[in-house]
């Protein structure tokens, strides 16, 4: 009995907080994108050929968690299969986050395009018998500033 | 030393390919961070010990891969690629290579 109620309190905290903080967080994800529209970051190789350009590394990279409510969730989910919805949401956050982060980086050094950029995600809690999701997302490309 | 993951550098001729070069680190979280970040859990959102952990973590890779470079006798390193892998529960790899050059230095 007690087993249970201390589940439903962590579903209910999970489920009220962590929407609330993934409100928040999109609302500034959104909002710091407008601004960092200036700067594009685009995945073609191939750097443009007018000009000579400094190049410089820069990448950002957040490790971010599913709130308890969902992965309760998608727990559920997984006895019938389909779209795990409260996956998603988790790793359009951590993507759009991560990019943004390398964009801030490449701002700093006044830089007026990001090159070939790249992704990659890793699962951190792997072998974690608590089975809570966290995922690291990386993204990195090649800054460039014109001389 | 220049770190680019572009394969060429407009305007600039690669005089010598030296090969891969490569460097990694593996980090585990200590206790504390790992109790907190149980609690994040409920809640969800970002766990900022972890990014910090990582983000530490490649620095060093990046500058063992740099070392290495420079005990080659390069000066550039291009096509650089960064990759993370989880080894055991806590514990996390970072790795990354790239392709050690000499770069004509003369504009």
């Amino acid at each position: 009995m007690e087993q249970i109620i201390i589940t439903l309190v962590l579903i209910s905290l999970g489920y009220f907080f962590g929407r609330h903080a993934e409100k928040r967080h999109y609302k500034s994800i959104i909002q710091r994108e407008q601004t960092m529209n200036a700067l594009p970051a685009i995945a073609s190789r191939i750097p443009p050929s007018d000009g000579y350009y400094q190049q410089t590394l820069v990448s950002g990279n957040v490790v971010i968690a599913n709130d308890y409510f969902k992965t309760f969730a998608a727990g559920l989910r997984n006895l019938f299969g389909g779209k795990v919805s409260s996956y998603e949401s988790l790793l359009d956050r951590g993507r759009r986050e991560a990019l943004l982060r390398m964009k801030k980086e490449a701002q700093d050094l006044n830089a007026q395009l990001v090159f070939n950029v790249k992704y990659e995600t890793a699962s951190i809690s792997k072998g974690n018998n608590n089975k809570m999701p966290m995922i690291e997302v990386l993204a990195y490309g090649t800054a460039l500033n014109k001389i | 030393m220049l770190i680019s993951n572009m394969e060429i550098m407009p305007g600039k001729k690669v005089l010598k390919h030296l090969g891969l070069v490569q460097g990694s680190s593996v980090r585990a979280k200590h206790a504390g961070k790992d109790i907190m970040a149980g609690f994040k859990n409920m809640f969800g959102g970002e766990l900022k010990a972890y990014t910090e952990l990582l983000h530490e973590s490649r620095e060093e890779a990046t500058e063992r891969m740099i070392q290495q470079a420079e005990v080659n006798g390069a000066n550039a390193i291009l096509n650089v690629r960064y990759s993370t892998s989880s080894i055991a529960a806590g514990a996390a790899e970072i790795y990354v290579y790239g392709t050690a050059v000499v770069l004509d230095s003369t504009e």
